[in-house]
Formats: structure tokens, sequence, C-alpha cells
């Protein structure tokens, strides 16, 4: 979008934003070898890539909401209220339920994200308020549903296989998040919908007076993530074999952190799902080496915070230097 | 009159309904209208009151405050180590609680207007630093507090609640005043629009600073209220005070893209907040409801608030929300 005459034969979403949580990375993994030599074997990358997934899906369909200039704080307890769907049907030993569990999971997201979706386009609300409204009314359903305990139920042998199988010793997870990472790419670069919404993130205004339903764009993309948060919900249960209260709460931050890293401005309109990859994979090698180090949760708070902001200074003050 | 009125219709609203559901919360609560009944009241309102106006601060200058619970978690266990001794030593603690609370919030303005990081990121990564620190200096909830001083703040002063004096106290000595000088018109303007201001000839980048200092400050005193009330300091607290908080400034009318609302309306969201939540504690709904019913009555509030989008006759004003 910014350089309109290319450099190299490299296509446009490979740029320095998107690189550098790929940099970054590399940089981790290189520097952290040097005293622990064994994060460079193959089990340890592979395990990663299998961890990295969870956030990474999450994060790809944060990447379309982002895009639009919005955000979808709901996050958690879709994720949540997603595995608790799957794990009760998956354990309630009939055959036609535990076939419908993912599919019923995934419905559900939907569903969160359309009316995440209904609230902001049609009512205006901000999108931040409103999806977090609806994260605590998520909350509040699955407190009543379960008790305040673990939801009973278990996950299926399907959902085991999707977070912990390997395919060729590469990791099913990590298959579906490109997979779907992919597909979600190829929707925003080579379809209609793609433009419009990533248009909309830089002018609502002028994209509805182009004649687009703008109301219809901006629903299917928060559809699209509730979708994606409730797949992380599946694939999490699947990788703990069940699911539990407040799971989803530790990925509300991560996933924002690994979409801006990965280049994609907060504002809308610029950034895209390669780099909220590099931003996911970066985000679990930083809180993997910092727990191989063995560091208090209080130092890798701070630590995790520090290098975040450090390298959102260096994109916005290389951009104006 | 009508002026008045037509200028603050948001907040007049606001009050109306909580007085409405002050009055039935005192008839519903077992012990009746009592001095103690109310005092527990305004110190749990004045806790989230606090914030809000926090809040407020970051959110009248188009900004957001993510951080603010952090802050407050920050400097509660800041002050659950310095509040301890008597005379000179308890004023050195006051003093460095709220300074901290500033230094919190002027780091989080400097990287906002001289990093050029959008406020909602740079919160949310300082918030994750402040957690830190604050887990560094109290892992475990715990810390003693002198009781005079925190019977002297929490209890009450001829029966009035002192909660409610202190706030009546930044109302009228602090906000009142506040808002007639130049930074109380400039964050203001710079809310409304950033250029006009810039044009106008106003420091932009001092005002802003100065917001997010105000609203560490008051992040700050949060800390410090919540230290009185509770007596020991506990790092945990964080998440629930950031959400609560937004919620809050959004009930009490002040609109998340700045320039609009007031420190009073901040209050009044926050006030509703908390006498919904303990109206549900005396209301005989099912604790294990109660989590729902809060979402539920949070999103119908934001969403009726919303609903005059629904009149607009220009199509395209609604984009300018």
């Amino acid at each position: 979008m910014t350089t309109l005459v290319k450099p190299s034969q490299l296509p446009a979403w490979v740029n320095i934003e998107s690189l550098l949580p790929y940099i970054g990375t590399i940089l981790l993994i290189v520097g952290a070898s040097f005293t622990f030599p064994q994060v460079l074997s193959i089990d340890y990358l592979s395990q990663q890539l299998q961890i990295a997934a969870f956030l990474g899906i999450l994060a790809a369909g944060a990447t379309l909401v982002i895009l639009l200039g919005h955000i979808d704080l709901s996050v958690p307890w879709t994720l949540n209220g997603a595995a608790i769907v799957a794990t009760a049907m998956a354990g309630s030993g009939n055959e036609i339920l535990i076939a419908c569990a993912i599919p019923a999971a995934l419905l559900f997201g939907a569903v969160v994200g359309a009316i995440n979706g209904l609230g902001v386009t049609i009512l205006r609300i901000p999108s931040m308020v409103w999806t977090l409204a609806m994260n605590s009314i998520l909350l509040g359903i699955s407190v009543l549903n379960t008790g305040g305990f673990n939801p009973k139920g278990e996950s299926s042998a399907t959902m085991s296989w999707l977070a912990s199988g390997t395919v060729a010793s590469i990791p099913v997870a990590f298959l579906v998040w490109m997979t779907i990472s992919t597909a979600l790419a190829l929707l925003m670069m080579r379809t209609g919908y793609g433009r419009y919404l990533r248009s909309i993130g830089f002018n609502e205004r002028a994209v509805y007076l182009s004649g687009v339903s703008t109301k219809t764009v901006v629903t299917g993309a928060f559809m699209i993530a509730g979708v994606c948060s409730a797949f992380a919900g599946v694939m999490l249960a699947g990788y703990a074999n069940q699911a539990y209260q407040s799971m989803g709460d530790p990925f509300l931050l991560p996933t924002i952190a690994a979409v801006v890293i990965g280049g994609t401005s907060i504002l809308g309109g610029r950034g895209g799902l390669f780099g909220s990859i590099g931003g996911a994979l970066f985000i679990t090698i930083l809180n993997s080496i910092l727990s191989v180090m063995q560091i208090s949760d209080a130092w890798r708070s701070i630590v995790f915070g520090v290098i975040i902001l450090a390298m959102l200074l260096f994109q916005t003050l290389r951009k104006r230097g | 009159m009508r002026d008045f009125v037509t200028a603050y219709r948001r907040e007049l609203i606001a009050a109306a309904v909580l007085a409405a559901l002050l009055v039935f919360y005192l008839i519903t609560h077992p012990r009746g209208a009592s001095t103690y009944v109310l005092t527990i009241w305004a110190n749990q309102c004045a806790i989230l009151g606090l914030v809000a106006i926090a809040q407020f601060f970051a959110v009248v200058v188009r900004g957001i405050d993510l951080s603010v619970g952090a802050i407050m978690a920050l400097t509660n266990v800041v002050g659950s180590h310095l509040l301890s001794g008597t005379g000179i030593d308890l004023a050195f603690g006051v003093i460095v609680v709220v300074a901290t609370g500033a230094a919190c919030g002027l780091l989080n303005g400097l990287l906002v207007v001289y990093g050029r990081i959008q406020p909602i990121v740079v919160t949310l990564s300082s918030a994750s630093i402040f957690v830190g620190l604050a887990l560094i200096l109290r892992p475990t909830p715990g810390g003693r507090v002198n009781y005079d001083i925190a019977d002297a703040m929490t209890l009450d002063l001829f029966g009035i609640p002192t909660a409610l004096v202190l706030i009546a106290i930044i109302i009228f000595a602090f906000w009142l005043p506040f808002r007639r000088t130049g930074l109380g018109l400039g964050i203001y303007a710079v809310g409304s629009s950033q250029q006009a201001a810039f044009q106008s000839g106003m420091p932009v980048a001092t005002i802003r600073l100065a917001a997010f200092t105000l609203a560490g400050v008051f992040a700050g005193l949060a800390g410090l209220f919540y230290t009185f009330v509770t007596t020991t300091g506990d790092a945990g607290i964080a998440p629930n005070f950031t959400l609560n908080s937004i919620a809050a400034v959004v009930l009490g009318g002040v609109l998340l893209r700045g320039g609009t609302g007031t420190l009073i309306g901040a209050l009044i969201g926050a006030f509703i907040l908390k006498t919904i939540a303990s109206l549900m504690f005396f209301s005989g709904i099912p604790s294990l409801a109660q989590p729902l019913f809060e979402g539920l009555i949070l999103a119908v509030a934001i969403a009726v608030g919303a609903a005059d989008v629904l009149r607009s006759k220009h199509r395209l004003e609604v984009f300018g929300r």
C-alpha cells in the first residue's frame, strides 16, 4: 500500500513490518541456543509450532477484525464456550452428538460473532465495549451452565488428533493453522470481500458510499473471528482433553499483541495475515524461552511487555526516521 | 436551564438511573438505610469511581488506558509496603503511592505521544510490565496498613461516608476549577479534533501527556483507596478493574471517540455498576446466575444508550460516531 514501486520481486505482503517478528523469532532461537542447545532440536521446534497454532488461529481471526479498525475482546469466552460445547457433546456417549461436536462448537462461534457484528454495525456501539459485554455474558452463561465447577465432558478422538496428532511428523495443529491462515489470506487478497474489508479499515464512509453493504462485510469479519476463536477452543480442549473455566483468558492479550507485532495497524486498513503468523510464532517462542530460562512469572510479564513495546517502537520510529 | 439539560443529557439520565437504583438498594437491603450500609456501598463505589476517572482522562483525549487496573494493582502493592507507619512515614508513603501512579501514567503518555504507538497497544503492553512489578513486590496477597488512617478514610464523618466526602472534594475542589483551566479545555479540544487543536496553536503533545499522567494519578489514588479499604496488597486485581472502568465510563456517557463526557459522568457510571452488583447480592437471584445478569445488564445499558443511532435520519451521520 505504501510503496508503489517495488524494489524487488517480493510480493507486497512481505515487507519489513511483517518480517520483523520472523527476524525476532530467529534471533530468539539463535540467542537462546547458546545457553540452551536443546532449543535447536527438531522435537522442541515442532512442539513450539504445535503450541503456536492455538494462538495463531486466534490471531488469524483477530487480524480480520483489526484490519477493519475494530477489536474483538470476546475471544476468551468464545473460545471457552466453544470448548465447553464441544467437550459436553463429545463426552455424551451418543454417536451423533459426538460427530456433531466440532460443527456445533464452530456454529457457536459464528453465532457469537454475528451478535458481535450486529451490535457494532446496527447499533454502532464501539466494538471494544460491545464485545466486552458479550464476553461477560458468555462468562455468565457458562458459570450458570457448569455451576462454577469445571465443565463435564471430554474431547473426542478427532479433537485430540487436531491438537496433538502428527502427519509425516508435522503437527496437525500447525497444518490446520496454516490452512486457516492461507484461506483467510486468499480471501483478503483475491476476493472483493477482502478488498472491501481492508477499505473499510481505511474509510468506512467512502466504502458505504461506493454502494458496498458495509454491515454485511463487518458482521462477516466478526463471524469469521468468532469461528476462529471457537476452533482454537476446540483444539485447546483436545489438547487438554477437557474444557476448564477461564481457559481462554490468557489468550486475549497475546492475540492482540501477535497481530500488532505482525505489522497490522490497530487503526485498521494496514497489515495482513502473513505478519500475524510471525507474531504468533514470536510470542510463543518468547514465552517458551522465558520459561526454559526458569524466570519467575513476574519477570516474564515484565520482559514480555518490554519486548513488545520495543518492537512497536522500532516499527514506528523507523517509519518516521 | 434548557441548554444545561441538552448539554448534559447523558449525565442526567445516568444520574436518574443511579438515584433509582440506590433507593431500590436501600429498600431491599436487609439492614435498611443506615450509615453502615451506605459506608460499605460508598467505599466500593469510590474505588471503581476513581478508576473510572482515570479511564475518563485517557478516553477524553481519544485514547484508552488498558493499564489502569495494572497501575492500581502496582500502587496497591506499593501502598501495602509503605502505609504501615505513622506521621511523616505515612505521609511519605501516600506521596510515593500517588507518585508511582503518576510515573506509570507518564510512561504511557510518553510512549503514546513521542513513541507514536496507539494508546490501546501501549497500555496493553505496559499493563504487563506494571503487573510484573507488582508481583515482584508482593508475590502473594498480604501486607499491613496503619489502621488509624484506613479507618479514617473508609468509615464516616458525622454520619456521611468519608468516601463520599472524598468524591465531593474531587468534584468541587479539583474537577470544577480544573475544567476552566487551559488544560481542562485543552483535553476536550484535543479529544474533539487533534488537528484543529494543533492548528489553533495548542500544545497538543503536552496536553495528551498531561491527560495520560492524570489517568495514572487517579489510578494511583484508586490503588491507595483500595489499600485503605482492604488493608492488604494484592497484585492480582488488575483485569477486573480495567474492564469495569471502560464499562463505567461508557455507562456514564463518556464517548470512546473522545472529546465528550465529564468526570462526573464517569463517576456516576462507576456508581451505577457497583450499585447493580450490590443489588444483585441481596436480590435473591441465585449466585451462579449473577455474572450472567451483570453481563446482560451491561449489554442492555450500552445498547439502550446507543439506540438513538436508529433514529438518525441521515444514513451517513452514523459513520461519524
